[in-house]
């Protein structure tokens, strides 16, 4: 088994088992991207955690994200000595705002070739990529 | 101009020469000759040293256990780690305790041997921390090189900036890295290919690594070390050689924010505390050493420090202004840099070793009658979570 896994190396994969971030990752099961938002004094906060962190007597609500938003920056990686990215490049990493205001990082796929394809302002929209326990967040030209 | 303060001053430094130690010393070994030979610069000994300064990169309880090593006994005990920036941190901490009457001599000291280790820190993956952030953000491969690089795009985007522009950042610190026979060895010992002076169309031609950044724009990954003695002003008049005295000092963090701008580094907020606290304006600074870890680093810090306006960055660095025997604008890391000269994965303290080195008259790309320098410290990434320190540094 042990060995199995060792052959095909994967994504740095998120732990269900961090506190401030279980919720997020364990919806994602669903595709579902959930976001924070205090509904005392409004801030969005992200990434997701326990505390409000625009005032001291927040109430963080949970809120689903349609899944659209804007490249804010990219890179087009080419070296990575990663065991999985190595096989991956060139790719395209990037921060994405998504329209209801939580900036994250995440791949951006779907393109024919990421060094012509990918832009700052591009429209994108979440493009699941399944595993068990969860999904992970990338994106797609829209 | 505000009264400038006196209090303390660096009165001893040393940078260990070795880029590539071969597995023979280890980072507290490094650490440890280090400070021997900077207290000795500075006609100083160990029992004279009652702070002791360590990013706590290399072990936990690090003020213990280097205090322990050393031999000494510290009645300061400062062990901020911040990143590569942590040793300007150090220096205005240990001016605040000194000035305080806390301390009287205060070490400061950094060893790696990140080479020999075969680190991985540019194109490595992201660690899996447990961080929450790291939590969120691990899983898309952002290399340290994306990271920056990502800062570059925007700020071309926004600006026009351009690689030939950004290059302009290489070929003057390569320029002065082959004046300086230590970065010519690590060159050689890092095993650098054409290790010449270098063009905007070498550095532009060179293979891109993390799209807008090419290889002759990124840091090396060296072994190295070295370390920093700063006195009160009482010890510094007795010490060996002229004192450059710590004139200002800011501190700040920046992070991931919604709608945050990636084109700005927390420098905006470190350097007018520093200018202020001193007393001067970066158009006065002779020599400026900014953490060199890509180019857009230095270019963001550039405009970050005032030198020239948020955006103008680009234009601003054309035609080699940044060379020590050019004028209109300060001489830029005079040692070679991060870039061609040094890079253990935390090179804050040699900004403030090779400042020092020009304020005495000492360096391999000595500008004349330098009187004023800033050594700017950018720690972590410069595209996510990092930390500015900034030091004005002068002579008498």
């Amino acid at each position: 088994m042990a060995e199995e896994q060792k052959k095909v190396p994967t994504r740095p994969m998120p732990k269900l088992t961090e506190l401030d971030t279980a919720e997020f990752w364990h919806a994602t099961k669903n595709k579902e991207f959930k976001y924070q938002q205090c509904a005392n004094c409004q801030t969005i906060v992200w990434h997701p955690r326990a505390h409000c962190t625009g005032c001291v007597d927040g109430d963080l609500q949970w809120h689903t994200s349609k899944g659209e938003g804007t490249i804010y920056s990219f890179s087009v990686v080419r070296l990575s000595y990663h065991p999985f990215f190595r096989s991956k490049v060139p790719y395209a990493v990037a921060y994405v705002d998504l329209d209801e205001g939580p900036r994250f990082l995440t791949n951006v796929t779907g393109v024919e070739d990421p060094l012509t394809d990918v832009h700052i302002g591009q429209r994108v929209t979440l493009d699941w990529e399944e595993y068990e326990e969860l999904s992970i967040p990338l994106v797609k030209p829209v | 101009m505000a009264t400038q303060g006196r209090d303390a001053a660096i009165v001893g430094v040393y940078e260990y020469p070795s880029r590539d130690v071969e597995g023979k010393f280890n980072p507290l070994q490094i650490k440890a000759a280090s400070a021997a030979k900077a207290l000795a610069d500075a006609g100083l000994t160990w029992s004279d040293v009652d702070a002791i300064y360590d990013a706590s990169e290399g072990a936990p309880m690090s003020g213990l256990m280097i205090s322990e090593y050393f031999g000494i006994k510290p009645s300061v005990i400062d062990t901020t780690g911040v990143g590569g920036s942590s040793y300007e941190f150090h220096a205005a901490h240990a001016l605040r305790a000194i000035r305080d009457g806390k301390a009287k001599v205060a070490l400061l000291t950094y060893g790696s041997t990140a080479h020999s280790n075969a680190m991985a820190i540019g194109a490595g993956g992201r660690g899996g921390g447990v961080a929450p952030g790291d939590n969120m953000e691990s899983f898309a491969g952002q290399t340290l090189i994306a990271n920056y690089a990502m800062v570059a795009r925007r700020h071309m985007h926004e600006f026009g900036t351009t690689s030939e522009q950004l290059a302009e950042i290489s070929t003057a610190t390569r320029y002065h890295a082959m004046r300086n026979p230590e970065a010519v060895q690590a060159m050689n010992d890092l095993e650098f290919l054409n290790i010449r002076e270098t063009t905007i169309e070498d550095v532009v031609g060179s293979r891109m690594i993390a799209d807008p950044l090419h290889l002759l724009e990124c840091c090396m990954v060296s072994d190295g070390g070295g370390a920093v003695v700063i006195a009160s002003a009482d010890v510094a008049k007795n010490c060996a050689k002229a004192p450059v005295w710590i004139l200002g000092t800011g501190e700040a963090t920046k992070y991931p924010e919604n709608g945050g701008d990636l084109t700005s580094s927390a420098g905006v907020e470190s350097a007018p505390v520093a200018f202020g606290e001193a007393g001067v304006t970066p158009a006065e600074i002779d020599i400026a050493m900014i953490y060199d870890s890509f180019s857009i680093t230095v270019l963001t810090l550039l405009e970050d420090l005032g030198f020239c306006a948020k955006g103008e960055g680009g234009a601003w660095v054309e035609g080699g202004r940044l060379r020590f025997d050019q004028s209109g604008g300060p001489a830029l890391n005079t040692d070679g840099g991060g870039l061609s000269s040094n890079h253990p994965g935390m090179r804050g303290i040699f900004l403030l070793i090779e400042a020092v080195r020009q304020l005495r008259g000492e360096s391999s790309s000595q500008v004349d009658d330098a009187k004023l320098a800033v050594a700017h410290g950018n720690g972590g990434m410069l595209g996510g979570r990092h930390s500015a320190g900034t030091v004005i540094l002068g002579r008498d």
